[in-house]
């Protein structure tokens, strides 16, 4: 399957990150109806760094940033709570993502094993006929095992130590936010759509496209989708 | 010499951003310890006031206390700004939970730019800081506080003090940045030996070395008692989430300064309760156990080992609390917000009531070595006055409680449930939900006593009044302190005696318990008509099915 944007969008990434990429992998044993809470808890805590305000270019060269809030969201499935970017539009993104990654897991194929990816990338503008590039700078991989439980006791327990296991998740992420590697230089006017998503009104992520891919008890990817989640694709 | 390379409009700036820092530091992790969600909203026009494009809202008190521990200084080696986070039972007990340390150290970054990459990272590292105050235990603790403990905040500046954390504390680096000056650092160090309380603690009445101990005390807040509702505002959209300046004429601070003092500043923020009040009820600084997430021990005995008497407590945090809009018109009935009702009931009488209360709460302010400053906010039109004096003010001020009580969405899911969560003990939803297997345990539940005494009356006279409802009856079952061989007799004993005390009972297993069993056949019978009915309308499939069998 690909992707029907395909043709229109830069070339797909392909599956290793490019040099400079940092790759970090996170891995998660989860209930099925703990995927899409833990998923979302992974991704905006990452986006949570990864976004600023909006930018307000000025006369000069010089901008100004918007403001971004914050809310705490708890789990109902899990014992955990997390904080987002307060934004309707990147909660819906979000949401659509490990929406359709979840229906994938518990799709025919799958024994429960999968994972979504969070890419950063920049876009390299090329000439014509050459399409753009997108170099990815970040990717963020989260491997989930969905296992099934028999009982409310296991499930109990569950809810407790996949909440464990999130706080050290969090705690990861930011040790690598820390490290204060490579981001993309501040962009001027022209530039700020290759390095930040500038759709959404009221905060400004970095450029970002998730995808997923099911394992099949082979262990060999059976369905690669990918979906981008940009909108602000390229026509050739 | 180290400053000759920054630009005096860089110093400037620097320090103004690591001033600003600091202060919005401690409103995140004072903010996430209030029990409640936050919700800020995201701006796209700048509106300037935004330190670090970040929405973070400043609570006034919390910005002053911050202010005046910082007392102009700002942290430098050796000079840590330090926001301690404590829990603080119904019976006075306090144990620190969390010490959130902004230091500096001497690595200075001199390429770095000031006004552009160290105020991102300080961005970056407030948000770092707004996703980590989620994910340590006294975060789910503060979430379900209002009944049983409070949560308090200290801030100090100076050395950094981590004796309190108790034995194997942890921690975790939020993050640093580098400066022309320094780097900034930010961690949490907490504790991890959190034992699980039962509400039979809360009923044990500290006890004096050598006195009974008898088990067997009326609860204070028992379950069954009404549960009155709660404005729940933590939905709202408009970011709102700390109280207006009107609501603030209602809420009063005292300040306590401390011994020893260097820059710790206490207030007690007062506002109207219900119940008698539970904080400071005794001189005996009672060391807490500590709190575990266990689930073995949902009835675990623990029992106190007092200090001697005369120490005072010096730690009265900040009760990290703050209603919305206390109710005027009803001063008796707390309001804020909570997702349930989750506050302690309003007793029949008013509360400025026994003389026996007013000495209670007299008592300890006397005992302990405070000093009242100056109220620290010029709003307070009540305050309480030094206790040197050997006054308490006015009795009434002080019996309406000295803490707001907050609900924590949390707090009693299921109000009408006898389950764990009834009992209004901390981690009830991690505990086994066996508790009415308690209930029938003579053991541990005398039969019905005449009067409910409560014990914080009582305690003044605790070698009989505590018995007093009790009876004859159970004189079998009263025992003298626990003391095993060989076992330690420090503050914080955790060995054999505890050990022993904390497994006595192990709880009924809950696949054993009669009524979930009961509970999950009554809805097997329940929906048994149903499914008869449809495989009656399906009986003509399954006889064809039945047919290609043979």
């Amino acid at each position: 399957l690909s992707c029907p944007l395909s043709t229109r969008c830069c070339a797909p990434s392909s599956a290793a990150p490019a040099m400079n990429c940092r790759a970090e992998v996170l891995e998660v044993s989860v209930e099925g109806r703990q995927v899409e809470e833990a998923m979302l808890a992974v991704l905006h805590t990452v986006l949570l760094h990864r976004s600023t305000g909006k930018f307000h270019y000025k006369k000069e060269g010089t901008y100004s940033i918007g403001t971004v809030g914050t809310q705490d969201v708890d789990c109902d499935f899990i014992d955990f709570a997390y904080v987002r970017v307060s934004s309707e539009e990147l909660d819906r993104a979000l949401r659509k993502a490990v929406g359709e990654f979840k229906d994938a897991l518990r799709g025919s194929g799958s024994d429960g094993m999968g994972q979504i990816s969070l890419e950063f990338y920049q876009k390299k503008k090329s000439r014509w006929p050459f399409s753009d590039e997108c170099i990815p700078w970040e990717l963020w991989t989260i491997k989930v095992n969905v296992v099934n439980l028999a009982n409310e006791q296991e499930r109990q327990i569950c809810r407790e130590k996949v909440g464990e296991k999130l706080c050290e998740k969090i705690i990861n992420i930011v040790e690598v936010m820390n490290r204060h590697e490579y981001l993309p230089k501040m962009p001027t006017q022209s530039e700020v759509d290759n390095v930040f998503d500038t759709s959404l009104k009221d905060v400004q992520p970095y450029l970002y496209k998730i995808s997923y891919q099911i394992t099949d008890s082979l262990g060999t990817s059976v369905t690669t989708t990918m979906r981008r989640l940009i909108k602000d694709t390229l026509a050739l | 010499a180290m400053d000759t390379d920054l630009s005096s409009q860089d110093r400037k700036d620097l320090d103004k951003f690591i001033k600003f820092f600091a202060l919005k530091t401690v409103q995140v992790i004072v903010q996430a310890r209030l029990g409640e969600k936050i919700c800020t909203r995201s701006s796209s026009s700048p509106t300037g006031s935004d330190w670090f494009n970040l929405a973070i809202k400043d609570i006034p008190e919390v910005t002053h206390e911050a202010k005046k521990a910082l007392a102009g200084q700002l942290p430098a080696v050796g000079r840590s700004m330090c926001v301690e986070i404590s829990l603080k039972t119904s019976e006075g007990d306090s144990m620190e939970l969390e010490i959130w340390c902004l230091e500096m150290n001497e690595k200075c970054d001199k390429e770095i730019k000031v006004s552009y990459t160290v105020y991102n990272r300080l961005s970056l590292l407030l948000k770092s800081l707004l996703a980590i105050t989620r994910v340590t235990p006294a975060y789910r603790l503060s979430r379900k506080q209002g009944h049983e403990y409070v949560i308090l905040y200290r801030i100090y500046f100076g050395e950094v003090q981590l004796s309190g954390l108790g034995e194997g504390f942890q921690t975790v680096r939020v993050g640093t940045v580098g400066t022309p000056v320094g780097t900034i650092t930010l961690s949490c160090a907490y504790r991890i030996n959190l034992a699980f309380m039962s509400t039979r603690q809360f009923e044990r009445t500290p006890p004096i070395m050598g006195i009974i101990i008898d088990h067997f005390v009326d609860r204070p807040y028992p379950s069954s008692s009404p549960m009155h509702p709660c404005n729940y505002r933590a939905g709202e959209d408009n970011g709102a989430v700390y109280p207006s300046v009107e609501d603030s004429q209602e809420v009063c601070t005292t300040s306590f300064s401390t011994s020893p003092p260097s820059q710790c500043v206490f207030t007690v923020t007062k506002a109207h309760f219900q119940t008698p009040p539970p904080v400071v009820t005794d001189t005996l600084k009672v060391p807490v156990m500590g709190l575990a997430f266990s689930h073995q021990l949902s009835s675990s005995r623990l029992s106190y080992q007092p200090a001697a008497l005369g120490v005072g407590s010096a730690d009265m945090g900040y009760p990290v609390l703050f209603t919305g809009g206390l109710n005027a018109a009803h001063p008796h009935q707390l309001i804020g917000p909570g997702k349930e009702g989750g506050v302690p009931p309003v007793p029949s009488q008013p509360a400025h009531g026994t003389q026996a209360d007013q000495e209670r709460m007299c008592t300890p302010l006397d005992g302990v070595h405070y000093s009242a400053a100056t109220p620290s906010s010029s709003e307070d039109t009540e305050t309480v006055s030094n206790s040197s004096e050997g006054k308490c003010g006015s009795p009434h001020d002080l019996l309406e409680t000295i803490f707001i009580r907050k609900v924590g969405a949390f707090v009693n899911k299921p109000i009408n449930q006898v389950t764990m969560a009834n009992l209004d003990i901390p981690f009830a939803m991690f505990a086994p939900k066996n508790v009415e297997l308690e209930d029938n345990d003579p053991m541990v539940n005398p039969p019905e006593s005449p009067e409910t005494e409560s014990p914080l009356q009582g305690s003044l006279h605790s070698e009989g009044s505590s018995g007093s409802s009790t009876g004859n009856t159970h004189d079998d079952f009263v025992m003298i302190d626990f003391k095993p061989a060989f076992s330690k007799d420090d503050i914080l004993p955790m060995d054999l005696g505890t050990f022993y005390r904390e497994f006595q009972n192990p709880p009924q297993l809950s696949s054993l318990s009669i009524d979930i069993g009961a509970q999950s056949m009554a809805e097997d019978l329940d929906s048994l008509p149903e499914k008869l009915a449809v495989h009656e309308k399906n009986v003509k499939e399954f006889d064809a099915f039945v047919e290609t069998l043979q």
